[in-house]
């Protein structure tokens, strides 16, 4: 079953046209439609019991981000240790899935995260425009998992995705898999460039069709980063992906999620679209930053009754 | 048992204070019924709790309501415009003050889930005021003449579907208009006309423009039947309906009516599927199919068929069917004994008839009225349960090949309220909403109310136009 | 013409053998006589008295028109009725020779007229944009109910005031006439003027016996008394109206005056409106 589709849909990828003929021919996305249901998942309560297993879920699905000119070892290795153990007053507090760091920084945060559990992602390929040649984004790729990333988060080429050279990004996300070896491959589509959900939904199976293992909203460095209609034309993306290839991919909306609220309403956009299959590290990620404090500070409401300030988390 | 469970979570229902027992609204006071009338009970159906004890009209108690609402006519209408509007801009307000607190009460009278009051009703009922509020000073520019006039006495009976929103698509067009009403909600749900007149109350509306007499069929008869009323506005079954046109034949009351209805919702091959899944379960399931416009015939092309059958019981396996205070409930309890034993009983004739029924699993509480969300797939057009109304919680589907076909099969039934369209092809949606006979075409998109936009059907779903400027029509001479 | 005879009358004048004109039905756009056989006498004239099958005749030929008529472009349509008013100021002498007043024959072509132009303006007066509160494209427009029964008044005025309003807007009719002679030459008017046959559909004989059976047909949309004087008849096919719902113009209340402005009531009464709504983004 699976290898016969797999090979029907291998044809997929044989000829820009045919490329384009299948990515053209997927159902489209009815704004008004899409963002509706995101609205009224978006209402669900989630209270007491559920909200203390959701807290502690998404803190294990964030990959913990830091991806400024600035950033420093001294930051890099401060924020390896907050992944590691995100609450230090209380060690029933799980730790995050990922640190994610350019590649300049890999090596610090590999020696920081060493034998914690805790995964090691890179940026790559031109982080953020993506506007270089190929060369200089395989190496940059072999670099950052020469260093110690175990997963590499790419960014397309939206430029050539919107003229339509939809066989050159293919043939991009490819090259970059094979460069990263037995490292993950995270695909930014960087949604907020690609004008409407009929684009994110071609992105979306586009990065599929070409091997990504995860497929992400957002660099963070565009006006508009991730948003729940847009994570949710991802998941219902990834779902189909499965039906007709049977490969589970992931999703990681990165960028403005910064409250446990937040969190919560993508968790259950997940529950009520993919199901439990993806409510897991190894299938969604939370790329943010300042969302961690957040999901501290209201899981230690949970365990005292009371309200905390930011000034009893660690700012790192 | 799923990873992520969502812990209950319920609305508080101390917002409201429901007393023991309620008179009726005439002139602005709560009066008892008169000895011809009696008392019943309504109950709360996701619990069968009795939740008050309800006077009941007879028909000297229509008499003094609608002998209040003439006294009250003259100076109600003579009112400069501007004043009316006054009124009804404060009656708005004072229901979004009071919009917690109404939400809990409707869904505590009429089973719907807590977010479907919270979300559409109680906010719905309050732009309906706002809207009409704005044309009571411009009557003159709606386009029926320049010098429009009041009907007089309006004579209202509403269902028990969506009790306070189909009473403020009654009271606000028809007091915008300068006429008075009397208003007989449904036995099974008067709590929300009776808390809106404790509302007109704290607006200071002059007594007798507003009047409320609850009851059951018979008072709805004496009210719709009194030689004093001016108009007829009904909405309920096409039967009842066929009765009120009969009665009011031959004498000058003015009569809408907004009636049942048998949609088809029709998919495409090309449609936007996931939101085409959306419409199809908001079409169906929505207030627990409790809604006459419901998309209760699914007309899928049979070249997605497979998909969209797919996609959607993956879709229903997803509702929450429970207590309708619950804030995550999406589907509610059925809203009396007697609409689950007719919801039933057509639900055995389709599987009797051949259709293959399916729901996904799901736990209903042991108490109270429930039905879980349920198609039919196999259904042909000469199944009862394709072209009877069924008003409830049951999907049938049926196939076409061509949007001649689909249109054909659409319009073959003696409903014409409303009908869906999913397709990404404008000009397929453009002809084919042309030519469906239907008050209201919902085009990649399904159940959405607006004041603004009409709302009435063809045929046997009735006469007359609800919302929008066409909705004063019904209120002017 | 002097005298008011008419013209088959006037021809016999000349010592030559009038050739008579045969006052029959007109359905589907033909002449039948009546399926029972029937005449009864008006004015000397034997003129076919309809049965209830012809009634239900002219129905089945209203329901075979109606879709096209409507479907047929408002431009045309108000091409069509200017035809007719054309046709019936050609045929004037013919309606005064049958007792048609001069200023009453005026008043229908006039009205002809009139209502030709409303056939492209009716939509936009009566419909237009509704602005919801949400990113919504949504429009309502009237459509025409469909097949309407119609017991018209005597007048020719009122026969042209109770037609003209129901089939610019694209419904067809089954009309009940009351003055025959005058009708059946409206008929062959409208039999020569490019209206497609089954649209207008007129029927000569009694209304109190085939109105019932228009009132109680289910494949009838809307029953217009206006011509009815009888109000215990009108009040018994309101009642059987209401067994499939339709819409119901009344008997009005006093004597009409037909020559008074019909404002949009005589349309709009057999007028639905459909709102249409679809979303807006990309």
């Amino acid at each position: 079953m699976t290898a016969t589709v797999t090979s029907r849909l291998s044809g997929v990828s044989g000829s820009a046209f045919n490329l384009r003929s299948f990515l053209h021919g997927l159902p489209g996305v009815d704004k008004v439609g899409v963002e509706a249901r995101a609205a009224a998942l978006g209402t669900r309560s989630v209270k007491t019991t559920a909200k203390a297993a959701a807290i502690d879920l998404a803190i294990r699905m964030v990959d913990l981000t830091t991806l400024e000119g600035a950033d420093t070892p001294g930051k890099v290795r401060a924020l390896s240790a907050k992944g590691v153990r995100p609450d230090p007053a209380d060690p029933t507090c799980p730790h995050v899935a990922a640190i994610c760091v350019y590649p300049a920084m890999v090596p610090v945060a590999a020696e920081a995260l060493a034998g914690s559990g805790v995964h090691l992602a890179s940026v790559a390929t031109a982080f953020p425009s993506g506007q270089a040649p190929l060369e200089v984004k395989l190496a940059d790729t072999r670099d950052a998992v020469a260093a110690g990333a175990d997963e590499i988060d790419m960014v397309i080429s939206r430029g050539a995705f919107l003229s339509g050279r939809y066989d050159f990004v293919y043939d991009e996300i490819v090259a970059v898999k094979q460069a990263c070896g037995s490292a993950h491959l995270k695909v930014i589509l960087e949604t907020g460039e690609l004008g409407t959900y009929d684009n994110v939904r071609r992105a979306s199976w586009l990065a599929m069709l070409a091997g990504a293992d995860f497929i992400k909203t957002s660099t963070g460095k565009v006006p508009v980063a991730a948003t729940l209609p847009v994570t949710l034309v991802m998941l219902e993306a990834v779902r189909d992906f499965r039906a007709q290839t049977g490969r589970q991919v992931g999703v990681k909306p990165a960028g403005g999620i910064r409250t446990t609220k937040d969190a919560i309403k993508y968790l259950v956009l997940i529950n009520e679209t993919v199901g439990e299959d993806w409510l897991d590290p190894d299938w969604f990620r939370f790329g943010a930053s300042s969302l961690l404090n957040d999901l501290l500070m209201q899981r230690t409401k949970l365990t005292t009754g009371h309200y905390a300030g930011p000034d009893y988390f660690t700012l790192d | 048992m799923s990873l992520f469970e969502y812990a209950p979570a319920p609305e508080s229902r101390s917002v409201v204070d429901i007393a023991p027992s309620y008179g009726l609204f005439i002139d602005g006071e709560f009066v008892p019924a008169a000895a011809s009338g009696g008392v019943f009970k309504t109950v709360n159906p996701a619990s069968e709790e009795v939740l008050a004890e309800i006077a009941e009209a007879g028909a000297e108690d229509v008499d003094r309501a609608v002998a209040a609402a003439r006294r009250a006519f003259g100076p109600w209408s003579a009112l400069p415009g501007a004043e009316r509007a006054k009124y009804l801009f404060r009656i708005a307000r004072i229901i979004q003050e009071r919009a917690r607190e109404l939400a809990v009460l409707e869904s505590l009278d009429n089973g719907k889930p807590i977010k479907e009051s919270r979300d559409v009703d109680v906010p719905l009922a309050a732009a309906h005021f706002f809207y009409y509020a704005g044309w009571a000073d411009k009557l003159e520019y709606a386009g029926f003449g320049p010098r429009p006039r009041a009907l007089g006495v309006a004579a209202q009976v509403i269902p028990w579907n969506f009790p306070l929103l189909m009473l403020a698509w009654k009271i606000a067009p028809a007091l915008a208009a300068g006429n008075t009403v009397v208003l007989k909600p449904a036995e099974t749900t008067p709590l929300s006309a009776l808390f809106f007149a404790d509302i007109c109350r704290q607006a200071d509306l002059p007594p007798g423009v507003v009047n409320i007499v609850t009851g059951a069929g018979e008072t709805g008869r004496a009210l719709v039947e009194h030689a004093g009323v001016d108009k007829v506005a009904f909405t309920g079954s096409t039967e009842v309906g066929r009765q009120i046109a009969r009665s009011v034949a031959g004498t000058r009351k003015r009569l809408t009516l907004e009636l049942g209805g048998k949609a088809a919702n029709i998919v495409f091959d090309d449609a936007p599927i996931d939101q085409a899944v959306e419409g199809i379960v908001n079409g169906i399931f929505f207030n627990q199919g409790h809604v006459c416009c419901a998309g209760s015939r699914l007309l899928v092309q049979e070249s997605a068929y497979d998909e969209v059958l797919t996609a959607l019981k993956r879709r229903m396996a997803t509702l929450r069917v429970g207590d309708p205070l619950d804030k995550n409930t999406d589907v509610g309890a059925i809203n009396s004994a007697a609409q689950l034993a007719r919801i039933r009983e057509l639900s055995d004739v389709g599987a009797a008839e051949g259709a293959e029924r399916w729901s996904p699993p799901c736990e209903l509480p042991a108490q109270g009225y429930w039905f879980a969300p349920t198609i039919f797939t196999g259904v042909t057009q000469a199944h009862r349960i394709a072209r009877e109304e069924i008003f409830g919680p049951v999907l049938s589907v049926l196939t076409f090949r061509t949007p001649d076909e689909a249109i054909e099969k659409a319009n073959n039934t003696p409903y014409g309220l409303s009908a869906g369209i999913w397709s990404e092809k404008g000009s397929l949606i453009l002809a084919v909403a042309d030519k469906l006979r239907a008050g209201v075409v919902w085009a990649n998109t399904f159940n959405k109310f607006d004041p603004t936009s009409p709302f009435g059907g063809y045929k046997e779903s009735g006469y007359g136009r609800e919302g929008g400027r066409h909705g004063l029509e019904a209120y002017l001479a | 013409m002097p005298e008011s005879l008419s013209p088959a009358k006037a021809a016999a004048r000349g010592g030559r053998l009038a050739v008579r004109k045969t006052y029959k039905l007109y359905i589907g756009g033909a002449f039948p006589r009546s399926e029972s056989g029937r005449t009864y006498l008006v004015d000397g004239d034997n003129v076919a008295l309809a049965s209830r099958k012809d009634a239900r005749d002219a129905v089945v030929a209203a329901r075979k028109a109606q879709p096209k008529w409507a479907g047929a472009t408002a431009y045309n349509r108000g091409q069509v009725l200017y035809r007719i008013a054309e046709m019936v100021e050609a045929r004037r002498a013919e309606f005064i020779a049958l007792g048609v007043p001069a200023a009453e024959l005026d008043a229908a072509v006039d009205r002809w007229v009139w209502y030709a132009g409303w056939s492209d303006k009716i939509a936009q007066v009566h419909g237009g944009a509704n602005p919801v509160a949400g990113p919504f494209f949504n429009i309502s427009a009237p459509e025409p109910t469909g097949v309407v029964g119609v017991v018209a008044p005597d007048s020719f005025l009122g026969l042209v005031s109770v037609i003209a309003p129901a089939i610019v807007t694209g419904n067809t009719v089954v009309v009940l006439a009351a003055a025959p002679q005058v009708a059946v030459t409206l008929a062959e008017v409208l039999a020569t003027s490019d209206v497609p046959g089954g649209v207008v559909n007129i029927l000569t004989g009694h209304a109190a016996e085939t109105a019932p059976w228009l009132a109680s047909h289910d494949d009838v949309n809307a029953l217009d008394l206006t011509g009815l004087a009888d109000q215990d008849l009108a009040t018994e096919l309101e009642r059987a109206a209401a067994g499939s719902l339709k819409r119901v113009v009344r008997p009005p209340a006093d004597t009409p005056d037909f020559t008074a402005d019909p404002g949009l009531g005589p349309m709009t009464a057999l007028l639905e409106t459909k709102t249409v709504w679809h979303p807006k983004g990309f």
